[in-house]
């Protein structure tokens, strides 16, 4: 926690980094139950004891059992097979949703870093703009006007999360700015979009990173939300989020549907939150409070 | 001049209520709380489309006229009715009723009413009550409507919200905000509304039937998860719920203090398929009528109604369910047939899997059935792909063409003109796949000038004939109404329609 | 952060117009006609239909709609909702004192456990109360909100009975009922703020334990429990308090589910409920409210903040 890191881009703070984070503990271990999650996200059709969409109407709602260590759904589908293939959708939908935020965030916050003036100003506004607006109404909102399915879902989270990059951006670019080679290549006569790409890019990585982790967290349950009032995966296929809306009208008689799913997100979210953790412990050292 | 049987039931219905209210004093506060299932739009009869807004409005406004468990239409502010021809329908009123306000309820006011619905902006009845031409004051209590056409639909929308009456002032006065503090001529009367929270209404002491009433105050409560209205039953914070899920039946008849009341509804829900509608028309499915007649066959309709909705629901195929008049017996369901389902498909030459994409409002149960269609099909051959859509944009997509297959219900009305009209005919809003046969058009028109129900039934049958082989609809279940209530809870009264009368209801001491 | 107050002020104005355009702009774009919803099961006689149509205004020009609407609420008229046909500001001024309490308790409850956490980690950094501490908060932030409330429903209300799932009860009609039906969903909305207040007070803490006062207030002798409550932790809350004012629009937003999940008839199912019925004045009305009430928020952190720190006066 306390080490420092060099911000000179000669040493490569990021592969130094790499080096640091193999030895964090918490990390490694997120790194490890996010790995789980994504090798059961591939291999859902070799590991799971049955399919996903097959039901079987004499088995409706059954408590869990050896047949089916999680019980059955409201379709007689087994639930631990339905846990393993709904990884897809919710880990597709993390890291998706946050590649698309990154994408127009990072962009953004650079140029809006860089540039100053009117265009951080406009840039600026529009991001506290879209901050104002609470989340999911942003999120609902534009998943109904995208059409609802997991693709539309990935988009609208993508879009909403897409300002915290921004902000994150434009931070670290104006940090990085004021380091001393910035200023020389600036002397030397590089044009701006040189100056950008080749050295405040590289230094603005890490901060951007340990928000790609928590992001992903956070955009994980935004998915199951949104699956939640109904406007993510579609059925049958299925996605955590969309087991738990259709789990809750059973609460009392089938609790396992509730259950399972949520502990799925939960993990999964707990192992990108340590993972994130752990990045921002070794590659970034001015921590703010 | 044809006379109608109400005569009789108006002579039975004036001397009931004096066996049906035993000199009973009330304790001091007599509160019933009823779950709603969802809350309701604005309390205005002329400006609400909501079911659960039917529920709340009877509470305060009476209608001239109401529907018994048998769905006979009876006497309520009127006392009765006579043709003097077919355009000329009489309705003499009861005596001495009031409005809440106090205000008399008399010829004036139903002149005063009926003339809102149809003028006032924005008002949802103009379409329910459009063959009026105009409204005659005979004497404060008589009231002749004239006709544009016979129209043997009227009466039953005169049971229906453009029956209640409302006070001529208030609503004179009060316009389009008539609906915050509405004032009828009903049993209770409107005291405060918290929106998604509670509507309460207390007891009208000078209305026109009050021995029938025994509580002093009224209040709805909308909860729309399911789960937690049953928890509220068990607590006792409910004295009854309007509405519970199948599922939660056995839940509620395993607690000793309550108990369910059920009995077939007016509602159904079916698939209507796009078989004119834009270029999505441009189906398989949406062009040949065969192919949706496979689509029925691969269905089983028992098994589907026994995984989502406990085997409660009764199976289907026309619009009217058994309790309606309007029942055709003879038009039953088919049982599940895929080896007839292919033989249809490859009469056809289409060559399979056919790709049928089914838009499904998202809701939990409605979600559930579609992917069990959706597997009973795969053998069939037919490829169903679901679309789950949040509700608003599911009725744009299916006015604007921008579907294949919806899977959607209706409330439901007593007379089958309300549940076929706007469906059927084509130009009409409900119509979303935008079928247009001539001759259906013809027969509906021609029911609704029809005089008796026996004479119109037998134009529906000729309907239904053509339906089962166009297929534009297919019709899969009637819901029921699932009313759960404290044992102590007496004198309920279930009327297909769904909506709680609480005349004759009261606490058991 | 920098500037003085009425330079950010003026910014605001900027912001809160791009808010009401934007959310213009999503509600033309949601697919859905609000006229076909309004009437509900008339809709199928298309001349009522198009009646209410010309009846709302629905087919003027999209920012002939916008300007009608930004005329009206510059002039302190947020409209009426088209469903209920109640002042959108009385709905809100019914709604907002609701999740306000929500919003509240949530506080008392990330205050009162996520204050604790990161003052005992920092001060047992490296023993098992800080890994203690640790877990909880990213327990906190690992949970989804409604799948906590509905395990907390199962069990806490449908398998022990300790609490009712739902039915709020104002707390000006019964005090301890209140607080009875809002106990679990506070505890929800606050349990992720909980752990970002936990994170944070730990690592001022820490910041603090290592300052020059600190090492001078041991050197003087005091007790180490003086020395932490009275010396470093009032200095590590500083940033805390304006960092946990910053989450009260977090808050807000949070409440959207929460509600949801535990029916709560808040700002947040207001405003959802709103959304799936297209009660476009509604959504404007909340969307402005609440937008209002985070960029007031904010700038009243900042504005502390720069009060606080004077460091940052001069910038």
């Amino acid at each position: 926690m306390s080490a420092t890191v060099a911000l000179a881009p000669a040493a490569s703070p990021f592969r130094v980094g790499l080096r640091r984070f193999r030895r964090h503990r918490t990390g490694m271990l997120g790194f490890l139950v996010v790995a789980a999650f994504i090798v059961m996200a591939l291999a859902a059709p070799v590991l799971a004891p049955y399919s996903p969409i097959a039901t079987s109407w004499s088995a409706i709602r059954q408590a869990p059992s050896l047949a089916h260590w999680m019980g059955t759904d409201e379709l007689g589908r087994d639930e631990l097979s339905r846990v393993m293939w709904g990884a897809r959708a919710s880990l597709a939908a993390g890291v998706v949703s946050v590649f698309i935020a990154g994408v127009i965030g990072v962009p953004a916050g650079l140029i809006a870093g860089f540039a100053g003036g009117w265009v951080d100003g406009v840039l600026s506004r529009i991001v506290d703009a879209m901050l104002a607006i609470p989340f999911l109404i942003l999120a609902i909102a534009l998943a109904a006007f995208l059409g609802p399915n997991l693709r539309n879902a990935m988009i609208a989270i993508g879009i909403s999360t897409a300002p915290v990059f921004m902000r994150v951006a434009r931070a670290a670019t104006l940090d990085a700015m004021t380091l001393d080679f910035i200023e020389a290549a600036r002397a030397v006569g590089n044009p701006p979009w040189r100056i950008a790409v080749r050295h405040i890019a590289p230094n603005i990585t890490a901060p951007v990173l340990v928000q790609v982790t928590l992001s992903i967290a956070t955009a994980i349950i935004a998915e199951a939300s949104l699956s939640f009032l109904g406007l993510g995966e579609q059925p049958p296929q299925p996605s955590w989020g969309s087991m738990l809306n259709a789990a809750q009208q059973f609460l009392t008689q089938a609790p396992w549907l509730a259950i399972f799913p949520g502990l799925a997100i939960f993990l999964v979210v707990l192992g990108f939150n340590l993972m994130g953790d752990g990045l921002r412990d070794v590659l970034d050292t001015r921590r703010r409070g | 001049m044809r006379h109608s049987l109400l005569g009789l039931v108006v002579a039975l219905s004036l001397a009931a209520p004096a066996v049906a209210a035993p000199a009973l004093a009330a304790p001091p506060d007599r509160t019933l709380k009823i779950g709603l299932r969802e809350d309701p739009d604005i309390l205005d009869p002329t400006l609400t489309g909501s079911y659960v807004g039917r529920i709340v409005l009877a509470g305060m406004c009476d209608k001239l006229f109401d529907y018994d468990t048998k769905l006979d239409i009876v006497p309520q502010l009127a006392t009765g009715y006579t043709y003097k021809d077919p355009t000329h329908l009489i309705l003499h009123l009861r005596p001495g009723v009031l409005f809440q306000d106090g205000e008399k309820m008399d010829a004036q006011a139903v002149k005063y009413t009926l003339t809102r619905d149809l003028t006032m902006p924005g008002s949802l009845r103009k379409g329910q009550i459009n063959d009026i031409k105009s409204i005659e004051v005979i004497d404060p209590l008589t009231v002749a409507l004239v006709l544009k056409a016979p129209d043997s639909a009227l009466l039953a929308q005169l049971a229906g919200r453009p029956g209640m009456m409302v006070a001529p002032k208030v609503a004179e006065k009060e316009g389009k905000k008539f609906g915050l503090h509405p004032v009828c001529a009903g049993p209770f009367r409107f005291v405060q509304r918290i929106p998604q929270q509670k509507i309460v209404l207390e007891r009208f002491k000078r209305y026109w039937d009050a021995k029938a009433i025994h509580f002093d105050k009224v209040e709805y409560i909308p909860i729309v998860n399911s789960a937690i209205t049953v928890d509220n039953l068990k607590a006792g914070t409910l004295d009854l719920a309007e509405y519970v899920v199948p599922t939660d039946v056995p839940l509620v008849k395993q607690d000793p203090k309550l108990r369910i009341a059920m009995d077939t509804s007016l509602a159904y829900n079916g698939i209507t398929f796009n078989t004119g509608n834009g270029p999505a028309a441009k189906t398989a499915i949406g062009e040949h009528a065969s192919l949706r007649r496979a689509f029925e066959l691969g269905i089983d309709r028992t098994a589907l109604i026994q995984v989502v909705y406990n085997g409660l629901y009764t199976p289907i195929a026309q619009a009217n369910p058994p309790s309606s008049k309007f029942y055709i017996p003879s038009v039953v369901p088919p049982a599940r047939n895929v080896a007839a389902a292919k033989a249809l498909i490859a009469k056809s030459g289409v060559k399979g899997p056919i790709p049928v994409t089914l838009l499904v409002p998202n809701s939990p149960d409605l979600l559930q059935a579609a992917q069990v269609i959706q597997s009973m099909e795969q053998p069939v051959g037919f490829d169903v792909k679901i679309r789950a859509i949040e509700f608003a944009s599911g009725l744009a997509a299916a006015r604007s063409g921008h579907f294949q297959a919806f899977f959607i219900g209706w409330s439901g009305r007593a007379d089958a003109d309300g549940n076929m009209y706007s469906f059927l005919h084509s130009g009409l809003g409900f119509n979303y796949g935008h079928y247009d046969n001539p001759k259906v058009n013809a027969l509906l028109d021609q029911a609704r000038e029809a005089p008796t129900v026996a004479a119109r039934k037998a134009v529906y049958a000729k309907i239904w004939t053509i339906e089962r082989q166009d297929m534009p609809v297919i019709y899969l279940w009637s819901p029921k109404n699932i009313v759960g209530l404290k044992k102590s809870l007496l004198g309920f009264r279930q009327v297909p329609d769904g909506i709680i009368r609480l005349q004759g209801m009261r606490f058991a001491k | 952060m920098q500037g003085p107050i009425g330079a950010r002020l003026v910014q605001l104005l900027p912001t809160i117009l791009l808010v009401t355009i934007i959310v213009f702009a999503l509600q033309q774009l949601m697919p859905g006609d609000p006229a076909v919803m309004l009437a509900g099961d008339a809709a199928g006689d298309p001349r009522v239909v198009a009646a209410i149509r010309d009846e709302l205004l629905l087919n003027r020009p999209i920012w002939a709609q916008y300007l009608h609407w930004l005329f009206a609420a510059l002039h302190g008229n947020l409209g009426y909702s088209w469903r209920l046909s109640e002042p959108v500001s009385e709905l809100i001024a019914q709604k907002l004192p609701v999740t306000l309490q929500l919003s509240v308790m949530a506080f008392f409850f990330s205050v009162v456990i996520g204050v604790p956490a990161g003052v005992i980690s920092a001060v047992k950094q490296g023993t098992a109360w800080d890994w203690l501490a640790n877990a909880i908060g990213l327990f906190g932030l690992s949970i989804p909100t409604f799948w906590l409330g509905i395990v907390l429903i199962l069990f806490v209300s449908v398998d022990l009975g300790w609490l009712p799932p739902s039915g709020y009860v104002p707390l000006s009609q019964d005090f301890w009922r209140s607080l009875a039906t809002t106990i679990m969903p506070a505890f929800v909305l606050g349990n992720a703020i909980a752990a970002i207040l936990m994170r944070h007070t730990r690592s001022a803490m820490l910041v603090a334990l290592q300052q020059d006062y600190v090492r001078t207030a041991r050197a003087k002798g005091l007790s180490e429990r003086k020395v932490v409550l009275r010396h470093a932790l009032r200095n590590a809350l500083i940033p805390v308090v304006t960092l946990a004012g910053l989450q009260l629009g977090t808050l807000l937003s949070g409440a959207v589910l929460t509600e949801q999940v535990f029916d709560i008839p808040g700002i947040g199912k207001l405003v959802v409920d709103a959304v799936f019925n297209r009660d476009y004045p509604v959504i404007q009305g909340v969307v402005l409210v609440t937008g209002l009430l985070y960029v007031l928020i904010n700038l009243a952190t900042d504005v502390l903040y720069a009060v606080i720190n004077p460091r940052l006066r001069g910038q």
